[in-house]
């Protein structure tokens, strides 16, 4: 049994890392600010989920699994939200979606009044 | 964490645009603190994670928010004698580092002065598990003194340099702030559930700092980052109607006052200046009693005077407004 949960760890670690991994390819390589806060901010969240899973799977005592959770609630309010207001200030800045090459302004489907 | 400490400070020297080198500064902070917690020093790291990743930054922004976002060009001769200076200065640093002993090495001064009677006997003459607490609230409380009265002098440095003309104090921004961005709803209603445990954490750290790593100076910094927070996000007047600026300064010197207070009543008693054993009738008991007024001293002026500071620049970035 005990096996089996570090082998749900480890693969849920794994995981975590490789999105990880993903996140930081996606902020180097995507042409605009909003795709690279997309690329950081969905793959942190789900990133450090994945992480903090499997060290829950990992740890055996009451007390850091409690902390692990609470961990968990905090990044899963605070990350959606930072990236928010990054992505919101940079609209307020006058930042705009660009295309594949990062030079054109991409016409937006509708735009607000 | 040390070939990252230091990729940060090069970038944080190469980078022109300052809102960048804010960033980084933040980085580095939160580098240092991870640093700190390999070492071993969780109180230190605490202090630095609140400080330097999350307070100084703040207050930097806010600066640069005033002054612009752009570095003044520089003449890149009148470079040429600070950098030297700073080399100099560096250089004898590093070789000062040569003659320290080796890190951990047992006969350190710092492992065979006064520590070992710090770890051996502080269970037994103070009763308290953390240490640092111990160390720095008892056997050195008249460095934290110290420490508390600097930073008490910073908020007062600030309020007299920043303070406008004619004004008692920090900020007295009674015409409502202009709105005109859309209100931050999301962030608002997300601070809303978060900060009531931010407030409540910052009170866990006050008074839990005996048996695990916190005390006044982090629990002050984190109930003060809470408060800025909503600063932030629901402008300086509101903040100044929730915590009036009159009650900020006024509870800066309370602070300090409960620290020196308590070694005056120890004084009193007929023990030696912060002597906290005087203050009951069994010692350890008098040393609790002692080191939970002073950790709420300081606690109490960290806090205070970080709003201080927070409302003294906000208040200067309203008047600019305006």
């Amino acid at each position: 049994m005990s096996t089996l949960w570090l082998w749900a760890s480890d693969a849920c670690l794994l995981i975590g890392s490789f999105l990880l991994l993903t996140g930081a390819l996606g902020f180097l390589r995507f042409p605009d600010f909003y795709a690279r806060i997309h690329a950081c901010g969905v793959t942190e969240t789900l990133a450090t989920g994945f992480v903090l899973l499997g060290l829950l799977l990992r740890s055996d005592d009451a007390m850091p699994q409690v902390k692990l959770v609470l961990i968990l609630l905090f990044v899963l309010f605070s990350s959606p939200t930072a990236s928010h207001a990054l992505a919101k200030a940079a609209w307020n800045a006058g930042v705009r979606p660009r295309d594949n090459s990062g030079k054109r302004r991409v016409s937006l489907p509708h735009t607000d009044p | 964490m040390l070939c990252l400490l230091v990729a940060t400070a090069i970038a944080l020297i190469a980078v022109r645009g300052l809102l960048a080198s804010i960033m980084l500064t933040s980085v580095y902070g939160l580098l240092s603190a991870s640093f700190f917690v390999t070492m071993d020093a969780v109180d230190v790291a605490f202090t630095e994670a609140a400080v330097g990743a999350g307070v100084s930054p703040l207050l930097l922004l806010l600066t640069v928010a005033i002054v612009g976002r752009r570095e003044a060009a520089s003449n890149a001769r009148r470079l040429v004698v600070p950098l030297l200076l700073v080399t100099v200065t560096g250089a004898l640093l590093i070789i000062g580092t040569l003659d320290m002993p080796s890190f951990g090495s047992p006969d350190a001064p710092a492992q065979t002065h006064v520590a070992p009677r710090y770890l051996q006997q502080s269970g037994d003459e103070i009763g308290i598990p953390n240490v640092v607490t111990s160390v720095l609230a008892s056997y050195r409380a008249y460095d934290t003194l110290g420490e508390v009265l600097v930073i008490f002098t910073a908020g007062v440095a600030v309020l007299l340099a920043l303070a406008p003309a004619g004004q008692g104090g920090s900020a007295r921004a009674e015409p409502p702030a202009p709105e005109h961005l859309a209100p931050h709803t999301i962030l608002q209603v997300v601070s809303k559930l978060l900060i009531p445990f931010m407030l409540l954490f910052a009170f866990y750290v006050q008074f839990h700092g005996e048996y695990g790593p916190g005390g006044g100076f982090q629990a002050g910094v984190i109930f003060a980052s809470g408060i800025i927070l909503y600063g932030l996000l629901y402008g300086l007047p509101t903040v100044c109607r929730v915590i009036p600026p009159p009650v900020v300064e006024v509870l800066a010197a309370v602070g300090a006052l409960i620290y020196g207070l308590t070694g005056v009543l120890s004084l009193l008693a007929g023990k030696n200046f912060l002597d906290y054993s005087a203050l009951a009738a069994d010692p350890v008991t008098g040393q609790h009693i002692g080191i939970i007024a002073i950790e709420l001293g300081v606690g109490i002026a960290v806090a205070a005077v970080i709003i201080t500071i927070y409302y003294a620049f906000a208040g200067r970035l309203h008047t600019r407004e305006d």
